[in-house]
């Protein structure tokens, strides 16, 4: 055998390393108190919806499950670190290297939570598909939604409005969106109602949403875009059935129209585009913009075909 | 062979194999890449219109014929007779380079009546995939041509014919590959 | 003549621009007149560059991955900088300034620090712990080596000329695409990553056939240390993943030179079709970095607990798990892409499967330390401080994996601050921990340990308080790659972030420190033995550093820890009775001429310029055909003086056990 002096003496090395980690421990847990506080109203800790409220159970059953193997992992580490350093109180066993016991516990307890997790996962994913109708007896409303550099267009067919970089509709009344993109890949996403999905060219995708009360809440493509992509957000307002019809009337007054040469002006590319009306939209203007990319094909290239999310 | 050429013999063809075993993901990706692409036509033709299928027959006999010959050259190696391993390579590269001229004939044909690679997501798969094998072979030609060259040189050596046999599983590689291109590229397009 | 290159392709554009260009020449400049002033080229040359040796391409592999880190951080302090300043203003970087930085920060971080830094240790460590005098194929190394040097130098060429992409490291179309980056940025990240891809091909198929046909004879398969059989999976998949990301490149780069439509929008182009292919090579790619570590991990926990690794076949039957199940998750990396909910099930519950083998990991090395004799050396505080942070990024892996919650976190820096919390740790800690492991076994002289301590430190809490604001800001709903932001809670968050950014900063100069300190003091801290951890495999069985031919005698192994054992019979240093000729591949500089050619044509290939790419083919095929046609390519090292080295070492080794016995 053959044994040379450590570099450093083993034992209080191991006493200063403890020493160390408390301190970075406190440090690291006054930064978590300190900016824990301004999380509360988080929108996605703190969602308005009931889809995102969902999600975010999810979410924090998903973390309580998986404490299960973390918290001993945390203590297992910090206790025999300290138990067992040279030096220390631990009993010494070179050659101890198997239990079945013990392997069988490692294996046999993540499974069974990644089994119990995978259940919930299983019914979480299908009762949160964007592509499910929140209520089918409840009327939804429509809007449809197309991507640009760098700006998003929401059409309402129903109330022959459009509007750029704002989102009106009435609170407590499921909102249907049909999603797509008029140049690259872009990300839908409002935090506070529900997850994102993409917007892409010649593609339609879909998402249902709803806001349980009145608020602003911010929207925004998540999908990196170019130049206009930091200002790429717009402003997602859920307001009375009254002030709904309302805007829906002033936008109607916007008197431009928003017909094929109109749209081809606005989707030039444009950073932090205003607010803007229009009435009188070109009737299959949305289907027309995904029709443009599939000319001569007989059907849409997507991983589910349009007419499923119908 | 004296017992390390043996074992560096081994090591060079196992490593060999693993890398075939590379190149074959990356047919079978663009292979996947053709199935998924094979209907995006864009407004453009599709291959019902574009394959010659005699015309892919004929390549595919070449490539098959030129299997054999190469096969005649590997045994003639072992048999050590070095003048018929040198014509059976000169037959494998001359079926070879026909198999080249044809695809070549093909795709120029294609071009020129603007069924090029930039007219379709259809057509971009299938000059890839294609053309991605015609460069193969190309660059098997080229492994023949110095093989040929060594083999005049140098003789039948140890090295010279551990690396005719890792050509030769490059060459029957090719031509397995060239058999899932015609069938699923130019036998159901071309039908 | 020059196809798209003129002089506007100088960076005038931005200040800051300028700087990092004048910086990276004036470094180079720097170097090159060091070398000339000490007049060392010719050593440079036949000693290192040209060098077939698989402990010096191992050592240039690491030098490369370090000097990468580098410029990889100086990326991410660019970027904490200008989001911690950029609320409602631009900050001190334009967005096409700021794109760069991001796409090139991943883009070195992934292929040019954390991959050469692998590869390298895989090769100074692997060949010597099988028991083996080389790799399989020494000069297919070199090449795979200055491939990816080629690539490195495009990365770095990229700052001077031209501009890099904006489309971050995955570099998604049609973005990417001709249509909307019609520059030459997404080509410098195609030819770098293709070329240096190449080279990792070429260096999986090199590892395998050396573990599986270079053992030492007993060395059986589940008697091979844990770091090899990492190794060996971390290997197949790079032979299996790469070939994808080689075929998804090329077809990107064919969309913009030819107009092909591959991925455009229009004429029958699919993006879905990118995104999955380069996901299909992408997640086993987090495995390759993270596989080798977790065996980096396994070495450095039973050595410094001196004990016998536990659960060794569960470790082994969980690392071919992982690396099987990584070819069945890629969908995760795009669950809001709208696909139907079974088959985003099916991919999140196949994602949280892989939690369970790592779980059983992590569980394997605790129970290592269990009854163990924890020497606190710095490989081991590494291993400790993963431990404790990689199962927080394996959680919020596990919330990602849940469909439903990735749609909340999808983009957002939640899941910046995730793959960062699984690659810090998971990759680069251990490939730290390595890196203060085995230094002795490379240069024959241990790392300064308080330094090794301090930059921990340094890391681990740098780290955190970079990070856990992401995690916080992915909750307020901030996305990624954002150059500014007008929601004003965000600031504090960011600020945060870049102090931890500056601690990290700390803990890089600490590294240099304690490698400065360790040069300086060499002679004080000589590994005399070969053994300075008192080790339990091969490699500390040879010499430190070992000579050219790693073992006289190639040993015999009869168990796992096969060098603790040989110790324990009393037969680790036995003098054997004879000394036989050992033959070793003779030094070649045709790996170097094929990576510069290879880095010519990728730049002839951004640039566009026709002849230079076809001349530089070229030169690759005159290359291999000299090769391949060259004979004495071994060199026989004569008994005698390996009985002159041997003998050496010897007197050396009785003189340091005196040493001891007297103290």
């Amino acid at each position: 055998m053959n044994r040379r002096a450590m570099p450093e003496r083993p034992d209080g090395s191991a006493v200063r390393f403890f020493l160390r980690a408390g301190g970075a421990a406190a440090v690291l847990a006054a930064v978590v108190v300190l900016t824990g506080c301004s999380l509360v109203s988080a929108p996605i800790l703190d969602p308005k919806g009931p889809v995102a409220l969902a999600e975010r159970n999810l979410l924090f059953t998903a973390v309580g499950l998986m404490l299960i193997v973390i918290i001993p992992v945390f203590v297992m580490a910090g206790v025999f670190a300290w138990r067992y350093r040279a030096g220390g109180p631990g009993k010494y066993a070179p050659d101890w290297a198997y239990s079945g016991l013990i392997d069988a516990a490692i294996w046999l307890v993540p499974a069974a939570i990644v089994v119990a997790l995978g259940v919930a996962l299983w019914q979480a994913t299908h009762a949160l598909d964007p592509y499910r109708q929140l209520d089918p007896t409840r009327e939804a409303l429509e809007v449809e939604v197309i991507a640009q550099d760098w700006k998003w267009l929401f059409i309402y067919p129903e109330q022959d409005i459009a509007s750029v970089n704002e989102l009106v509709f009435p609170a407590g009344k499921p909102l249907s969106l049909r999603i797509t993109s008029d140049t690259v890949m872009n990300s839908f996403f409002i935090p506070a109602l529900g997850g994102q999905i993409f917007a892409m060219a010649g593609m339609q995708t879909r998402l249902n949403l709803l806001a349980d009360a009145q608020g602003q809440f911010m929207g925004r493509n998540t999908q990196y875009s170019g130049d206009g992509f930091a200002d790429q957000h717009f402003t997602a307002i859920a307001v009375s059935e009254a002030d709904f019809e309302r805007w829906v009337a002033e936008a109607g007054q916007a008197g431009q129209g928003l017909d094929m040469d109109a749209y081809a002006a606005l989707a030039t590319p444009s950073i932090a585009h205003p607010v803007t009306y229009y009435s009188d939209v070109e009737e299959g203007l949305f289907d027309a913009v995904i029709a443009k990319y599939i000319q001569g094909e007989g059907h849409m290239a997507h991983a589910r075909s349009a007419s499923e999310g119908d | 062979m004296n017992a390390t050429m043996t074992g560096v013999h081994e090591e060079r063809a196992f490593g060999f194999w693993l890398y075939l075993m590379s190149d074959a993901i990356i047919f079978a990706l663009l292979f996947a890449t053709y199935l998924v692409m094979r209907n995006n036509l864009a407004g453009g033709p599709g291959g019902g219109e574009l394959f010659d299928l005699s015309n892919a027959f004929v390549e595919t006999m070449l490539l098959l014929v030129s299997s054999l010959t190469f096969g005649f050259a590997a045994l003639s190696a072992d048999a050590r007779r070095r003048g018929a391993v040198l014509m059976w390579l000169g037959v494998t590269f001359v079926l070879g380079v026909a198999f080249v001229m044809l695809e070549l004939r093909e795709f120029a044909g294609m071009i020129a009546e603007g069924a090029g690679p930039d007219r379709s997501g259809f057509l971009s798969a299938f000059f890839t995939l294609v053309g991605t094998h015609g460069l193969h072979v190309s660059g098997g030609l080229t492994f023949i041509a110095v093989m040929m060259g060594q083999i005049v040189f140098k003789g039948l050596t140890p090295p010279v014919t551990s690396r005719l046999f890792r050509l030769g599983l490059f060459w029957h590689f090719l031509d397995i590959v060239w058999i899932g291109i015609f069938s699923v590229v130019y036998l159901p397009g071309g039908l | 003549m020059l196809g798209r290159l003129t002089l506007d392709a100088l960076p005038f554009y931005s200040w800051v621009a300028m700087g990092g260009a004048l910086v990276t020449v004036l470094g180079g400049l720097a170097i090159a007149l060091v070398i000339t002033m000490m007049g060392k080229w010719r050593y440079i040359w036949s000693e290192w560059l040209t060098s077939l040796d698989h402990k010096r391409i191992g050592i240039m592999y690491v030098m490369l991955a370090l000097v990468m880190l580098l410029r990889g951080f100086i990326d991410a302090l660019m970027m904490r900088a200008q989001q911690a300043v950029a609320l409602n203003s631009d900050g001190y970087l334009p967005p096409d300034h700021f794109d760069q930085i991001f796409s090139s920060h991943g883009t070195i971080m992934i292929f040019f620090m954390a991959m050469p830094f692998l590869t390298g240790l895989i090769n100074i460590i692997m060949p010597q712990q099988i028991g083996s005098r080389d790799v399989a194929f020494p000069f297919l190394n070199s090449v795979s080596l200055w491939l990816t040097a080629a690539g490195a130098g495009l990365m770095l060429v990229s700052l001077v000329i031209g501009k890099f992409s904006t489309a971050g490291w995955t570099g998604y179309p049609p973005y990417s695409g001709a249509a909307y980056s019609p520059g030459v940025g997404v080509d410098y990240w195609i030819w770098s990553i293709q070329v240096s891809g190449i080279g990792t091909t070429l260096s999986g198929i090199n590892f395998i056939v050396t573990i599986l046909k270079r053992r030492a004879p007993g060395m059986t398969f589940m008697r091979m240390p844990m770091f090899t059989w990492t190794v060996l999976c971390s290997s197949v998949l790079m032979i299996f993943a790469f070939p994808a990301l080689t075929v998804v490149v090329s077809m990107l780069a064919l969309d913009r030179i030819f107009g092909m439509h591959f991925f455009t929008n229009a004429d029958g182009g699919n993006m879905m079709n990118y995104v999955n292919l380069i996901w299909i090579w992408g997640h086993p790619e987090v495995y390759i970095l993270i596989l080798p570590a977790f065996g980096i991990f396994s070495e450095v926990v039973a050595t410094f607990s001196a004990k016998r690794l536990f659960g060794y076949p569960s470790l082994v039957y969980a690392t071919a798990v992982i690396a099987l199940l990584s070819f069945t998750v890629w969908l995760h990396h795009f669950f809001t892409m709208g696909a139907s909910a079974n088959v985003n099930a099916f991919f999140g519950v196949a994602t949280m499967v892989i939690a369970v083998p790592t779980g059983v990991k992590v569980f394997d090395w605790l129970m290592t330390m269990y009854r163990g004799r924890i020497t606190f050396h710095p490989s081991m505080k590494w291993t400790l401080g993963f431990m404790v942070t990689f199962v927080i990024g394996g959680m919020t892996g596990v919330l990602l994996a849940l469909p439903p919650a990735d749609y909340l976190m999808h983009n957002s820096t939640f899941l910046v601050a995730h793959f960062h919390n699984m690659l810090i740790p998971g990759a680069l800690f251990g490939y730290f921990a390595a890196y203060m492991y085995w230094f002795p076994k490379a240069f024959g002289f241990t790392l300064d340990a308080r330094w090794g301590t301090r930059a921990f430190w340094f890391w681990v809490v740098g780290f955190y308080i970079a990070f856990m604001p992401l995690y916080a800001l992915g909750f307020m709903g901030m996305s990624r790659r954002m150059e500014h932001y007008n929601i004003a809670e965000w600031q504090p968050f960011l600020v945060t972030a870049a102090v931890g950014a500056v601690l990290v900063l700390i803990g890089i100069v600490c590294l240099g420190m304690q490698l400065y300190v360790s040069i300086r003091d060499r002679d004080a801290n000589r590994d005399t033995t070969g053994d300075p951890w008192n080790g339990r495999t091969l490699e500390w069985l040879a010499a430190s550093p070992p000579p050219p031919y790693n073992f006289a005698v190639v040993p015999e192994v009869r168990s796992l820890d096969a060098f603790h054992e040989m110790k324990q019979r009393g037969e680790a240093y036995r003098r054997p009775e004879r000394y036989e000729d050992i033959e070793m591949p003779k030094n070649s500089g045709i790996g170097v001429v094929i990576g510069v050619a290879a880095g010519v044509f990728g730049f002839a290939m951004v640039w566009q310029i026709g002849w230079a790419a076809i001349g530089a083919g070229l030169v690759i095929l005159a290359a291999l055909v000299v090769r391949s046609s060259q004979e004495e390519t071994e060199t026989v090292m004569p008994a005698a003086e390996v009985k002159r080295i041997e003998d050496a070492r010897f007197a050396a080794l009785s003189a340091s056990r005196r040493e001891e016995v007297a103290a």
